[in-house]
Formats: structure tokens, sequence, C-alpha cells
């Protein structure tokens, strides 16, 4: 299939390349950008490992053309990293364990970041709910909602301190 | 001030970061300048003779470069010695769907996937075998030609005098269980990347790298030598971050040699990365094994004897095969004290894809059975489960029936905590119908005492190198999967160096660079890697210790390694805090100035790492040290045939009590909580090991409730995510564990193993909850809502649902088999009016009808 020009705003950066029309977003992102933090774990849209933010929603790039994100803000696993240093859930996952082989935290990392911009203090209940569309081979979850509790107290504890 | 200062401390993983930015690097995330994707044809039959593969057409697709059949590389391989039975593309037949027949390197994934279609085969199909003891009535159409009755391998073990255990046996209860084939499904597809590159001297393809996701980068190594014949020394195998093997990876893959032999052919660098179906065909997963299961006991619950006779369905080749049927046997009559054990195992090919090792290998569905039947027996004469375990207890340190030493034994502390914790003596029984408790332990090796090709060598080493920067780089080949391999590691060395986390860095499973180790199987990182390390770290630290003692004037013998200082024994600086530990101080000022300054203020007391490194070097000419460790003489089992698998250094032990629901109405079982206890000898990283025992609780929970591949004519029916349905985080338990630590005298500070043995007591300790809950004995897991529905209805003497019942009887036999749902008993389920599939001819009465099921 023909290539054709298209322009990807990815962690606050423009980048302009040329893909195939049915080009998945998962496959740009890796093979074309280098950004190989977004993992592909299965075929069939089930595992969660390629989530990534498209205007602040959690997707799965591997169920999305990279030409149908254009003009939108895509965040990766490589974005969320702030202020020079860890974000709190990225050091709270591996301070609790949250990540083992690693493989499924990017997409982790995503579907819980969306979670705490939206709730600022989720119960466990409603953290099992919104981690139920990732999948994780390792952990048995546990520790990771741990990790997403020592996360909120974190982000809590700073917000108290910025003020 | 505590015995240590890094060990038993929560850590964080070394590479935790690396994981969280997405920073770090998997096989897949890798590529080469000119690479070519490789894809792989496989097999649509079971069982096939190949006549011809005519490559012609696929050749003519823009983009392809190679093209690689069974001819291109005719050596067998095996993962043992004595199973050398595959080859990287078949040569002569094809034994599973998905079998490997030719792989085609091209440009693009897309040019590669055409060029596949494009290959003819012509087949001569062949009966083909997919019950194991079907097919162990074979007397023609064997799967390979050397193996009579399809049996790979067959093993018959007597200890002690099993007839007068079970003649001197009050109750004597025997029965069947089945536990069905699981997969690892680790969330990392394999993939390997292979690139050759040219001699200067023969200006011919000289060297091999290969980066590759698999737990043992050294019998790739060896593997790849044998297949390619090159020398090893020519081939350097890289570990990259590995995203989850549980033994899925613990064996030379298919494609591992297939991409080498690609790129050979192709002169380029080939990276091969299976979808998650071909996962599913490579699988080596966990084998459907047939337990039948017989114990003789006292009326006080104390065992006289254990008979198993037990059938493993293999798939089409060897693999690991000989080694898990011996674990089952080995591992059955070990966990308690039983005297008489009578053990006949066989390991049966059929045309499926290869088991192989996962997690608990051997021992996870031999120990549902024996728990389940001591659950019967316990049920049978009114006696507490708990009391029963406790009654049957070895009395270490001994050696087992078939020859194990066991010199830690924390099993008892185990069932304590466990039957504490969920108040087992007044709640077991007492919940009410549809709710109930249920316990069950298991126990695990650290590492396998003996190596899977017999030599001398040791099974692990670790070397180390400091320099004047301070920094201290150790070298290992052990294969960090995601367990927590280079952070033990790193804790082993900084504890006895005294230095920081920080300053270690690990360079780990690099052929090229690391000295060789078995590999991540068996659990055996921590005791043996670890152990290496350990003497690594200590040969170091002597030579430090040697020049350090002199400039403190004082014996090594008096110096303390803390905190990145070296002090003479005393109190003074015992209780410094470790901040002033982290001045820094270049080694090459030290020469000069800095070393003049010390001169001046005379006699010192004490020295940062760094001088007492710099002093060291100076000292010795080069700091390094070295340490490996080979399992000793007495830990490694008697002399039977089939002595060799079972052994190890130290075993693990584990108790577990599940809490679960059953619904009546549905046959689903919640599980609500599962208290795990497991003796890991030391927790080295309390944290990993919580991680390892809740993450081992909870794969065992997938097996007990859901995890199932399901075949049809030898064609997997669930070779996905969305069907094989691992728990979710909705459907996963709280699971509380206890670390108990035995200290065993052979693990490095007392640690034993912490990654596989939880496993195989959670699928008994939920088959005896439900048992509690509604008095159904599940004897054949997973215990889905069908089975679970079956056995209610079996209890109340109702009518056995006939799962064919309104299946076309004119569909062909295998087809009314598997049944499919029960849907099929009437017209199917009314569809929401809306649903496209209904046709316009059907009268749309309410639009707002909700959508219900088939209420027969």
């Amino acid at each position: 299939m023909k290539k054709e020009l298209i322009e990807l705003r990815i962690n606050g950066r423009t980048h302009e390349l040329a893909s195939e029309p049915n080009a998945l977003l998962l496959d740009v992102l890796r093979q074309d950008l280098v950004l190989t933090g977004s993992k592909r774990g299965c075929d069939d849209s089930s595992c969660g490992a390629c989530t990534v933010m498209i205007d602040g929603v959690p997707m799965l790039s591997c169920a999305l053309l990279a030409a149908s994100c254009q003009g939108q803000e895509i965040t990766t696993v490589e974005g969320v990293a702030e202020h020079g240093g860890l974000a709190a859930i990225q050091q709270a996952y591996g301070r609790w364990g949250g990540a083992q082989c690693g493989y499924c935290t990017p997409g982790f990392i995503m579907t819980v970041k969306h979670l705490l911009e939206n709730n600022s203090d989720p119960s466990e209940n409603e953290i099992r709910q919104a981690l139920s569309g990732n999948l994780c081979r390792c952990t048995g979850y546990e520790q990771m909602y741990q990790a997403v509790k020592d996360a909120v107290e974190a982000e809590r504890k700073g917000l108290a301190a910025a003020k | 001030m505590s015995e240590f200062s890094i060990i038993g401390k929560p850590v964080a993983l070394v590479d935790a970061a690396q994981k969280t930015t997405g920073g770090g690097k998997y096989a897949d995330d890798l590529s080469l300048p000119g690479m070519l994707v490789g894809k792989i044809l496989h097999s649509p039959y079971p069982h096939a003779r190949i006549r011809k593969i005519s490559l012609r057409r696929a050749f003519a697709v823009e983009g392809v470069v190679a093209i690689v059949t069974g001819q291109d590389a005719p050596t067998s391989y095996g993962i043992l010695p004595i199973g050398h039975d595959e080859h990287a593309l078949v040569v002569d037949k094809v034994r599973y769907v998905g079998d490997n027949l030719a792989c085609v390197a091209a440009v693009s994934e897309s040019a590669a996937e055409k060029a596949l279609e494009l290959i003819d085969v012509e087949y001569e199909l062949l009966p083909a075998w997919f019950d194991p003891e079907e097919s162990m009535k074979a007397e023609s159409d064997l799967i390979h030609e050397n193996k009579p009755h399809n049996i790979e391998k067959e093993y018959h073990h007597v200890f002690g005098d099993p007839d007068a255990g079970f003649a001197d046996a009050d109750y004597v209860a025997e029965a069947r269980y089945i536990a069905n084939e699981v997969t690892h499904a680790a969330m990392e597809p394999h993939s390997t990347l292979a690139s050759f590159e040219f001699d200067p001297q023969t200006g011919k393809q000289g060297r091999l790298t290969v980066w590759s996701s698999t737990q043992v980068p050294y019998y790739l190594q060896h593997k790849l030598s044998l297949v390619l014949d090159m020398p090893m020394s020519q081939i350097r195998v890289i570990k990259p971050l590995v995203g989850g093997g549980f033994g899925g990876k613990s064996e030379v893959i298919p494609l591992e040699i297939i991409a080498a032999v690609a790129a050979r052919a192709a002169k380029a660098p080939v990276k091969i990365t299976y979808t998650r179906e071909e996962v599913f065909w490579a699988h080596r997963g966990r084998p459907r094994t047939i337990v039948d299961l017989k114990t003789g006991v006292k009326n006080d619950g104390r065992i006289t004897a254990v008979r198993a006779r037990v059938v493993q369905d293999g798939g089409g080749y060897c693999s690991y095969g000989p080694v898990t049927i011996l674990y089952s046997g080995a591992l059955l009559g070990a966990l308690y004290d039983i005297p008489n054990v009578q053990y006949d195992g066989y390991r049966v090919l059929t045309n499926k894809p290869v088991c192989g090792a996962m997690r608990g290998h051997g021992t996870v569905n031999v120990r549902f059975a024996f728990e389940s039947q001591l659950d019967e027996i316990c049920a049978r004469l009114k006696l507490d489960a708990a009391d029963v375990r406790r009654k049957n207890l070895l009395k270490p340190p001994c050696i087992t029936v078939n020859g194990l030493r066991v010199l830690s034994y924390g099993l008892p502390e185990c069932v304590e905590k466990v039957a504490g914790a969920s108040r087992w003596a007044v709640r077991r029984g007492r919940l009410g119908r549809g709710r109930g408790l249920g316990i069950a332990c298991s126990h695990y090796v650290s590492g396998a005492a003996n190596s899977i090709i017999k030599s001398d060598m040791p099974h692990s080493t670790v070397n180390i190198k400091i320099d004047r920067d301070g920094g201290v780089v150790v070298y290992t080949g052990a294969a960090e999967i995601g367990q927590g391999s280079d952070t033990m590691t790193a804790q082993i060395v900084a504890e006895v160096l005294g230095c920081s986390m920080a300053r270690v860095k690990v360079i780990a499973a690099d052929t090229d660079l690391t000295p060789i180790d078995l590999g991540s199987y068996s659990s055996r990182v921590t005791l043996m890697s670890g152990n290496a390390a350990l003497r690594a770290a200590q040969d170091v630290r002597k030579k430090i210790e040697q020049a350090a003692a002199k400039k403190l004037n004082c014996a090594a013998e008096e110096l303390v390694f803390r905190r990145d200082l070296i002090w003479k024994r005393g109190a003074e600086f015992e209780d410094l805090p470790a901040t002033a530990a982290q001045g820094r101080i270049d080694g090459q000022i030290l020469r000069g100035s800095v070393l003049q300054e010390r001169k001046d203020q005379g006699a010192r007391d004490h020295l940062s790492f760094e001088e007492a490194v710099v002093a060291a070097i100076d000292f010795s000419g080069a700091l390094t040290g070295t340490g490996s460790y080979a399992p000793p003489a007495d830990a490694r089992g008697g002399k039977f045939k089939g002595a060799g698998v079972g052994p190890s250094p130290a075993y693990s032990y584990s108790a577990q009590v599940a809490e679960v629901s059953v619904d009546e109405e549905t046959g689903q079982v919640t599980v609500h909580k599962i208290w795990a206890a497991h003796d890991c000898g030391r927790a080295l990283n309390p944290v990993a090991v919580e991680g390892q025992v809740i993450g081992s609780v909870w794969m065992g929970l997938g097996q007990a409730l859901q995890e199932e591949m399901i075949w049809k004519d030898g064609l997997l029916m669930n070779p996905g995510l969305l069907e094989y349905r691992s728990p979710s985080s909705v459907e996963s338990p709280e699971i509380e564990t206890f670390i108990v630590e035995s200290i065993d005298p052979e693990g490095p500070f007392g640690a034993k193993e912490a990654g596989e043995g939880s496993l195989a007591a959670t699928i008994p300790a939920i088959a005896n909850a439900i048992y509690d809950a509604v008095g159904i004995r599940l004897r054949e897991a997973p215990f889905t809502p069908e089975r679970v529905l079956a056995a209610l209805r079996a209890q109340k003497s109702q009518k056995k649902i006939n799962m064919t019942e309104g299946v076309d009887p004119e569909q062909p036999e295998t087809f009314r088999e598997h049944g499919g749902s029960l849907w099929f008993r009437g017209k199917g389920p009314s569809r929401h009016p809306l649903d496209p599939a209904v046709r316009d001819d059907r009268v749309v009465e309410d639009q707002g009808a909700p959508i219900t099921g088939e209420q027969d």
C-alpha cells in the first residue's frame, strides 16, 4: 500500500512521517518512531499491553489506525515521567512489586494514570474494575493495588506540600 | 543494629524503572539495520508425511529474500540429551497442528505472509493420536518410529513395601483424578533476532549473535551450535529483558533456531516474533495428566502407603517429558513422611503441541490428586484435615524414602500460620451450605541437583570486577525473567561488600561476557546463582580486607564492611548515619593530595569504600573475584534409574487455606480469599518473595477455575487470550501471604526457592473448599461451572445434563462429543429484536424487550 504523509502529536512533540494508510498506531509507534514502550501481547485486542492515551482516554493502539489519530494528543508510557523524574505511580509500581517481568506494565501505567486523573481517591473495588481491561500473568494484581494506593498517598502528600 | 543491611529488606527491582518508563528493551523491541522479518509456515494437519514442498511461487513474491525448509538444518536437537527428536523445520513429517514447515525472510511482514500462502506442500495424511490412553495402544502409525506404543518414557519405582503398607492400612482410598492441559501464556510472545557478522579473515559469514526471549541462554547457545554446526565460541546469545517465562522459554523454542537458520540463508539479520496464536502452538505447557491414586491410612490419619499410576499427554515431541514424569513421582511421596510408595509413570506422545516445563514442573497435577484424596480420607474418617497433615510430617534432617535430602522443613509452621489466620479450627465446616474452607500443602525443589547434561561443571558461576571508580560490576549468567534474579544478585554482593545497591551493576545472561549459568528453571537461581554471587563477593572482599587491614593496622577479621565504609570493629561507626558514607572521593586525586592529607592526619580508624578499593588495586594489581556453585554430592539422590530427577539442595514448603462460595444455580465457584504460607528459607527481598508467592497462588487459581486448553481433533479451540482466560483483576481474590523462614544451611543467607512451590497447593485447596461448601468432590480440574453443575446434579440424583441433546445427530460424532453449548437443546437463545441476525420475517413484537436467555 502506498505510504502517505501523516502528522502525529506524541508526548507533546509533533512527528511527521510517511505511513501506509492501514498502519496501526502500535506499529507506527514501535517501528517508525522506536517508541517501543507500548507492547504487543496478543492478536485480538485482549491484553491491554499496548494501551496509550488519546486525548486523555486510554485506548488500545493495536486497534487504532495511525492516520486516524492525527490532530489528537497521544500519550505513551514514554511520556509519563514528569519533571525529570519518575511519576508517583511509576515509583510506586517499582517499590511495591507491581512490575515483575514488566511486559504488561506500560499498559497498566497508562490505565492507572487515567484512573487517578479522574478519581483522586479510588476504592479497592474501583481500582480492580479499572485494571480489569489489562492482563498481567506475573503478579496476581495484588501488589498493583498497593502500588496504586501508595501513588494516591504520594500525590496527596505532594499536593499538601505544594499548598 | 540488625544483622544485615540489605538482605531481608524490601528493595525495588533494579530494573523497575526501565519497566515502568517503557525504556527497557525486550527482544521484539530490538532492530538492526537491514533487518528482515521472518514468518513461519505451520502445519494445518496433526499427523502427515511431507511428500514435497514447492517454493517456486513463494520466491516470486516481491520482497522475499530467503525461504528455508528442513533441508537447510537437518540436524535434530532437543532440550534433553535423550530426546533429540526435533528439527528446526520438519524433515519428514509433521506431528501436530502448528508444527514448523518453512520460514520466509522478507523485507516486510506483509510480503512474508503473502509468500507463506504461496508455498505448496503435498501431504500424505496419517492417522493421528489425540488421547494418551488410546495412543498407548498404538501398534502402527507411530508418532516417532523408535517409540513403540507412542510411549516416550515410562518409569516404575517402588520404595519401601507398598503391598505391606496397604495391608497394614485401616482404610484405603482409590480414585482417578484428571488435570487438564494449561499453558504459560506469558505476556511477551516469544521473539528472536539473529545476526551473522563477516569474518575478516575468510570474508565469509562468521560469528552469530542471537538476542532471544529465553530463560536458558546457555542451552540455546549449545543447541544452536549443534544445529548450525558451528563452534559454541562463535555464537553469542544475549538475553534482553524477558516478559515472563513460567517455563515456556526454558528450552529451545523452534523460532530461536529458525531465526538463525533463516539469517544464515538470507545473509541479513532476521527477527521472528510469534503471534499469540503461534505462542499457543509453541506451548511446552503443563500436560493433561491422568492420576490413578491409592492411599492407605491408619484410623488416626497416619499414611501407610501410596500408589500412583500417572499418564501424561506429552504432545508430539519429547521436550522435557521424561523429567516431568519423573518429577511427578519424585515429589509425590516426599512432602510428608510416607514409608511405602509405588509409582508408575507414563509419558505418552500424541499429535498435539508439545508439553514441557511449566511453573511447578511435574508436581502440580499429582499434588492436586494427592491433597484431594487426603481430604476425602479425612471426610470419611471424620478427621481434621489440618491435623492429618500435622501427623504425617517429616522429621528433618532426614532422607525421604526415595532418597531426597531434607535439611530445613518449614511446613509445620506454614500449616499453623494459615490455620491460625483463617481460623480453621472454628470456621471449617461451619460457614453454612454454599461456603467453605479447604486446606492443602505443597513443596518444590530449589534447583535440580543434577544438571540436564551430565557433567561435573558448576551449575552457576559469578565474576566480580571492581575498579578505581568504586563501581562493582557483577557478571552472572543467571537469566532475569521478571522474578528478580538481577536484584537478588545485587543484594547479595552489596551485603557482603557493605556497599550501597546503587554501586552494584549487574551484567547478566550474555554468553560472551558472563560465565555459564544453567538458566532460570526449577527455581534454581536464588540458591545456585545466589551462592555463586555470595562466594564471588567473599572472594573479592578478602582482597579488599587484606589491603584495608594493612591501612588500618589491624587483622582482617576485625574489619566491618557497612554503609560504604570499612572500619575496625568497635562501637564508633555502628551508629553513623548512612549519609556520612556518601562522600565522593576520586580515585586519581587519592593518589596525590588526599592521600597526603590522610597521611598527615595520622593513624586512620576507617576507610571509605573507594579508598579501600584503590588500596586493594594498588596492592594486588587488579580487583576481581569469582565464585561458583555445584550441589553437594549428598544432595544428589539415589542410584536407581530416574533417581537424577527430584533431588535438590533444598526444598521449599507451602500450606494454603482457600475460602470459596459455590453458586448452586450456575455452578460458578468464587474464591474469596487464600491464605498462603511459604517457607522460602530466608526472604532476601520480602516484596519480591511475596510477589512470587502471590503470583504462584494466582496462577494455580487460574488452573483451578478456568484455564484449560480445549482440543478438537488436535486443533486448539482457544488459542488466544480472550478464549484461554486467565483471571482478570476483578476475578482475582485477596491473597494473604505469610513468609516462613527456616534458614536452610545450603542456601545463600539461608534462602530457598519462592517462585513455584506455592502453585501446587492452590488447586487442591480450592477443590477441598468446594467440598466443604457443597459436599461435591471434583476430581477433574479446572472446576468450571459445567463440571460443578454436573457434580451438583449427580449429588441430588438429578438427571445428568446431556450436553449433546438437541445437537443434529447427522453431525460427526466428534462434534457431538464436544457438545457445544446448552443452547443447542432448543431453538437457540432468543435474540434481541434489534439483533441483525433476526430475520425480517420474524415479527418484532416488543421493541423494548430485554435480552433473555433460553428459559427451559
